[in-house]
């Protein structure tokens, strides 16, 4: 049987969702093996028996959160080497595909970014183009390596469990050498929303919010939605460039977009294309948001956001 | 210092843009250089005045890879102020993934180092086509360089630099010794427009045209044939269509609210 080496990073007392949907679809291709990074908890190790896993594998290494990804995908191309395994499951965050990108030239293993689904034979699905086009997409070496995107696969653990071994796995020396060195790490303060790439609802806000993202905010507050917003927005300072959607910062494709105050230019379209249902509020009749949207409300979002914020609250109590 | 700067030429996102040909690859015509590269070319800009410019010496080379019409990219980092550009082309090279983008460029960057030692490659976050963000990372494996990726700011201090990266939950600072594959974010610099001086300066500027002989790749490891993905199958997307759009009567909030209840999304 083939086996799958899925890659979990430091997942401290408990696996995320992300990592949770990583182990249900390396079963659908093959015998599913982890290599950990970080603390083992026991929690996490009965959830690995759970999901199937038949070997942990950890490095030898203490240090890998140090560097930035050299030292982790070594760890990896060793991991693989070690278990046969023909195919890499990664997370789809800028340092998975980083990782995947090294791994990819250590194995000589093709290498496949933002796949949403996986077939028995490898193929993976992905879009393109800002989500303009859906594409199947192979890679034509012994090995492949893939990254896939949250929310695509439903978590489910296997109908048999495992107990997985545990093995250790050598981190090849000198791999640190040529590798930047993390000197300090500061955490930013946590806004307790959900996190943007993986929300099942996202309500953002462009030029028309003028400064103002508090209805933004309270109506996804209400949705229990992460917040997003257009590169107008976060240029000018309104909000944390880390919330902006589309060309320079996240793709989403949530359950539910709500865009507000954004006319949709053909970019900002672009970055909202995969979302199942779109609704736009906006002064403007005329905006191209308009071409797309599942439901268009056309009014200024001062007076239509918060109403409807206080409308979910009166219906859910 | 030496820099290379990859600059890339792309389908401006301004307009559809679309697949074309049996293996689906990128249609570039109307293409421009990459908004992300700028802010690449911009750090290189400020590393090297910061150092007395091109009058002490310094080098920004921008790299591009691509066929004929991708010299408009490295004319216009020219015009930016980039001191020379090197514009790597073949018919080879059509189609090629990450993998086989970044062989190609590695061994660019090695033809460039054989006059002098190259201090710092550096690219922009990703390319807005491609988008995956592979191939700094895959060039630096390849090189065996340091890699410094999404540098939010960017210093040189004699043998090393010192970056700052902001994921969503953390701030990093990274330190790595020269050289290394840095890639910077839009949040690290302003860059400049082209001015009128530049534009004439850039018209004295050499661009050297690089084959794949030169070097010293063989066509089977780029283009479709030493890629090591394939594209099976492309479909355009059905265009979203309108559904139904109403004008605010005072209890549009309400009528919102509802129509999430029936999609089941509350």
């Amino acid at each position: 049987m083939a086996k799958v080496l899925v890659f979990i990073d430091n997942p401290g007392t408990a696996l995320k969702k992300s990592s949770l949907e990583l182990l249900t679809l390396a079963r659908t291709l093959g015998e599913s093996v982890v290599a950990l990074n970080g603390e083992l908890h026991s929690d996490v190790s009965s959830t690995f028996a759970e999901y199937g896993v038949s070997t942990i594998l950890r490095p030898s290494a203490q240090d890998l959160d140090d560097y930035l990804v050299a030292p982790k995908a070594a760890y990896l191309a060793a991991a693989a080497e070690n278990t046969g395994a023909t195919t890499v499951l990664l997370d789809n965050s800028p340092e998975g595909k980083e990782i995947a990108a090294r791994l990819g030239i250590r194995l000589n293993a093709g290498v496949i970014t933002d796949v949403v689904a996986v077939e028995a034979d490898g193929t993976a699905h992905k879009s393109v183009l800002a989500g303009s086009y859906n594409t199947a997409c192979k890679a034509n070496t012994p090995v492949s390596v893939l990254t896939v995107k949250a929310n695509n696969v439903v978590p489910e653990p296997a109908a048999a469990p495992g107990t997985p071994e545990t093995v250790t796995v050598e981190v090849p020396a000198g791999s640190t050498a040529a590798a930047a060195r993390i000197t300090a790490r500061e955490q930013k303060v946590a806004s307790g929303r959900p996190d943007l790439t993986d929300a099942r609802i996202v309500v953002a806000g462009g030029r028309g919010v003028d400064g103002d993202f508090g209805p933004v905010e309270e109506l996804a507050d209400a949705l229990g939605a992460a917040v997003g917003a257009s590169r107008a927005a976060t240029d000018a300072g309104w909000i944390s460039h880390d919330a902006q959607v589309g060309q320079t910062g996240k793709t989403v494709s949530p359950q539910l977009y709500i865009s507000a105050g954004i006319s949709g230019a053909i970019q900002q379209k672009a970055g909202m294309q995969t979302a199942k249902v779109i609704v736009a509020v906006n002064k403007d009749a005329e905006s191209p948001v308009f071409e797309i949207a599942d439901f268009g409300i056309v009014g200024d979002l001062f007076d239509v956001l918060p109403q409807a914020t206080a409308e979910i609250k009166k219906r859910k109590g | 210092m030496k820099i290379i700067v990859l600059v890339k030429h792309v389908p401006d996102a301004q307009f559809d843009r679309h697949l074309t040909g049996e293996r689906y690859t990128t249609d570039r015509d109307e293409s421009i250089l990459s908004e992300l590269d700028e802010y690449a070319l911009e750090a290189a800009l400020q590393l090297a005045e910061a150092r007395g410019g091109s009058k002490a010496g310094n080098q920004v080379i921008a790299l591009s890879m691509g066929p004929a019409g991708a010299v408009n990219a490295v004319k216009k980092s020219l015009q930016m102020g980039a001191t020379e550009g090197v514009h790597l082309t073949d018919e080879a090279l059509a189609g090629s993934d990450a993998a086989a983008t970044s062989l190609a460029l590695a061994a660019a960057v090695q033809r460039l180092g054989q006059d002098g030692p190259v201090d710092l490659i550096i690219t922009g976050m990703a390319s807005t086509d491609g988008e995956t963000s592979l191939v700094p990372a895959q060039l630096a494996e390849r090189l065996g360089l340091p890699q410094v990726t999404f540098a939010s700011s960017l210093d040189v201090d004699g043998g090393r630099l010192v970056a700052r990266r902001d994921a969503d939950t953390t701030s990093e600072t990274v330190e790595a010794p020269l050289p290394a594959v840095v890639s910077v974010t839009d949040q690290i610099n302003e860059p400049r427009y082209p001015n009128f001086k530049g534009i004439i300066a850039a018209k004295r500027k050499s661009i050297t045209t690089l084959s794949l002989a030169d070097i010293g790749v063989d066509a089977a490891q780029v283009g479709h044939s030493g890629s090591w993905t394939t594209v099976a199958n492309a479909e355009e997307r059905p265009p979203r269509t309108a559904g139904t759009i109403i004008t605010d009567e005072g209890d549009a909030g309400i009528k919102l609210v509802d129509f999430l209840a029936a999609q089941k999304l509350l």
